[in-house]
């Protein structure tokens, strides 16, 4: 472990716990849905794949991806204007997209033996497929160096403009598909009836995969946190130099809010 | 915000005029493109009739890219972007204006596109209240988010390839929804009315305006 | 009365560096400063600072009475900045520039054949299209947005640079004439000989501060303001 902690140690434990009742769920909604939950009666063993699929699709679209849209119209908002947002929106976006692809992973490998076909042009798999392409695209926007304050503006808008295209693309796919009457059999919901011991091991699986969504955010979140105390403390050096430049010494403390000044530096004339 | 979105779009608009970069440089291509296509599908007379509306589209969001990239490029360079902000616009309208530009230019192109396609794919219109429609309304979609795109990535050294890989995926479903619709017009969809998707691209119009109005102002504010 | 211009301490980043260290100015009403300084002192991101285009992140940063950190674009309206690259549209002749710019502006546009013919810029070009312009001409354009706009802070960066005696000499003209009819400026400049003799103070930069002040050698009247009644 580094010195540089990014917060409390209180928290880092809250935290810690937190990943590890994720995890230790996880290992029991596969134990449960592999060997204890029967299997189905239409799907077969296949239909263990709905303790996996839904809750991966769930934290992608939802948990991620509205973590992500929601923070960036926090940050986009002059009021609530806060690095803290831009910060939740990287991870979430970043954690997001290997949620999304393994929703795609799972979801054709649920469909495959299914349907037949590795690839099903249904409307929440290519919509999820647009989401990964948007994500990624809001990933690479962020790689391109710039300054901090305007790279989360581009990054804001791209993704709430992603936001509100996955829906418009979930509609068109699904009237496209009315349309077209041959495509019902790939219609099919996937989604088997579940009750008694499967709806535990369901619910076991969503919770879990959420605590482990929440902790892989707090600990990406904490990187970025880390990142910009570096880059900030890049700044109070090139401050320094600067002042070096004209022969001075930089005051301490740069403050950040309107009206408050810096200490009065030594060796400025008037 | 309209007499200022006014004055860009007449300003884009002439500087078009001048350069006619559109008309000697992107009319041709979109031409070319259409070429390109039959050349790919062979030359059964049956399917390209049948791929005649995507293929219509796909060459629509090419040709909406290079628009876009070159409404942008009109103001590179810190002086322009500077005189832009110095001069005291609304951005909402300097969004507006640039996006009536570039709808009016694919406009043109779309309609050169229109012609080519009925004279080399050998399709009829049955429905040019659909035809029409889809292309207005997916058009002004094509253009809010495009140049709401063109100011996200302006400044970008990069510009040139992550541009395209921006846009292309969030005007997917103009994409699809023209293509429906234009396939009903042409009768050569199984069936139903060509109104949900004529629909649902005027509410992917109108939501992209709404946000590049309220969004523009921020992203042009980069030092 | 308030001064026009009033930074304190103000702190201006481009990415990571701190182009502007704590910067501080006091500009009067009516009152033309001098920057002078070294490349990379500071003057340009001053300027733009209080035309509201580099933002402001730590600091005090008033211009006209209005805190640019919070409402830059505000701020714009009354300012007119000559900068380093003229803000043309290289397909639009000299008169469509002129006129888009003031017609940006809510300027009335009747001035502008006037304004081109006084800065040189009238008869045949003023049909040009921008891009067939030589760099001084350029600059003579953009000179004559500021001047048709009538800001009432000039911000003239290098302004001296890329123009020829005739220029100049007619910088000096425009420029009194705003300041006679209550402007102020602040000008960069790397050629004290030229600026020097406009100012009524000369400040100097470096590392991103103002360092010292001395007075200029500008003899002007100090500008009428206030109305007098006659009863």
């Amino acid at each position: 472990m580094s010195a540089v902690s990014a917060w409390p140690a209180g928290r880092a434990r809250l935290l810690r716990a937190v990943g590890l009742v994720g995890l230790v769920g996880m290992g029991f909604t596969v134990w449960l849905g592999l060997w204890v939950t029967p299997p189905d009666k239409v799907q077969g063993n296949l239909v263990r794949l709905v303790y996996l699929h839904p809750p991966v699709a769930w934290v992608a679209l939802y948990l991620a991806f509205g973590t992500a849209a929601l923070s960036s119209v926090l940050w986009l908002w002059p009021r609530t204007r806060s690095r803290f947002w831009d910060r939740l929106a990287v991870s979430a976006m970043e954690v997001g997209v290997v949620f999304t692809a393994l929703t795609l992973v799972t979801g054709t490998l649920w469909g495959r033996p299914t349907w037949g076909v590795w690839w099903a042009w249904d409307a929440r798999l290519t919509s999820t497929a647009l989401l990964l392409v948007l994500q990624l695209g809001y990933l690479a926007l962020r790689r391109v160096p710039s300054d901090a304050d305007v790279r989360a503006r581009r990054a804001a808008v791209a993704a709430l403009v992603a936001a509100v295209d996955v829906p418009i693309v979930h509609f068109s796919v699904d009237w496209w598909h009315t349309l077209h009457q041959g495509a019902t059999v790939l219609n099919a919901n996937l989604s088997p009836t579940i009750h008694g011991a499967m709806a535990w091991t369901l619910l076991l699986g969503f919770v879990s995969m959420t605590l482990v969504f929440v902790w892989m955010l707090a600990e990406r979140y904490r990187v970025e946190l880390l990142n910009d105390r570096q880059s900030e403390a890049g700044l109070a050096s090139a401050m320094a130099e600067r002042w070096a430049e004209s022969g001075g010494r930089a005051p301490e403390v740069v403050g950040e809010r309107p009206g408050e000044r810096a200490a009065a530096p030594a060796g400025v004339g008037s | 915000m309209w007499r200022d979105a006014w004055l860009v779009a007449g300003k884009d608009l002439r500087i078009e005029a001048r350069s006619r970069v559109v008309v000697n440089q992107v009319a041709p291509f979109a031409v070319l493109v259409l070429l390109l296509f039959a050349f790919a599908l062979g030359p059964d007379r049956a399917a390209l009739a049948q791929a005649a509306p995507g293929l219509f589209w796909l060459a629509v969001l090419f040709v909406a890219l290079l628009s876009v990239q070159r409404s942008s490029s009109v103001e590179t360079g810190e002086g322009t972007r500077d005189g832009l902000r110095l001069s005291g616009i609304d951005p909402a309208g300097v969004f507006l204006g640039k996006a009536a530009a570039v709808a009016l230019q694919l406009l043109v192109l779309e309609a050169l596109l229109t012609g080519g396609v009925l004279l080399l794919f050998g399709v009829t219109v049955r429905s040019p209240a659909v035809l029409a429609g889809s292309a207005l309304a997916g058009t002004a979609g094509l253009s809010a988010v495009g140049v709401l795109y063109g100011a996200l990535s302006s400044g970008l050294r990069v510009r040139e390839t992550l541009l395209p890989f921006l846009l292309l995926p969030v005007v997917a479903p103009v994409l699809l929804c023209g293509t429906r619709a234009w396939e009903i017009a042409f009768g050569t969809a199984a069936k139903g009315g060509g109104d949900p998707f004529v629909g649902l691209l005027v509410v992917f119009a109108a939501v992209y305006l709404a946000l590049g109005v309220v969004v523009y102002g921020a992203l042009q504010e980069a030092p | 009365m308030a001064p026009v211009v009033c930074f304190r301490a103000a702190v201006a980043t481009i990415g990571r560096f701190p182009a502007l260290a704590g910067a501080d100015l006091e500009l009067e009403d009516g009152e033309v400063a001098v920057l002078e300084g070294p490349n990379g002192a500071g003057k340009t991101s001053l300027l733009r600072a209080c035309a509201g285009l580099l933002p402001v992140a730590a600091g005090e940063a008033e211009v006209c009475g209005i805190d640019v950190r919070r409402h830059p674009r505000q701020v714009r309206r009354h300012v007119g900045l000559l900068g380093h690259n003229p803000a043309l549209y290289d397909d639009l002749t000299v008169a469509e520039n002129l006129r888009f710019a003031l017609r940006a502006a809510g300027a009335s546009v009747s001035a502008a054949g006037e304004v081109l013919e006084r800065l040189g810029l009238g008869g045949r070009l003023a049909s040009t299209p921008a891009l067939r312009l030589s760099a001084g001409q350029r600059r003579r354009v953009a000179l004559a947005v500021v001047v048709a706009r009538r800001p009432a802070l000039w911000l003239l960066d290098e302004p001296h640079a890329g123009l020829d005696a005739a220029g100049r000499e007619l910088l000096g003209e425009l420029l009194a004439e705003a300041l006679a009819q209550g402007a102020s400026a602040l000008i960069a400049s790397h050629e004290p000989e030229q600026a020097v003799p406009l100012a009524d103070r000369v400040l100097a930069m470096g590392g991103g501060r103002v360092l010292e002040s001395r007075p200029g050698l500008r003899k002007a009247p100090p500008p009428v303001t206030g109305v007098i009644h006659v009863a």
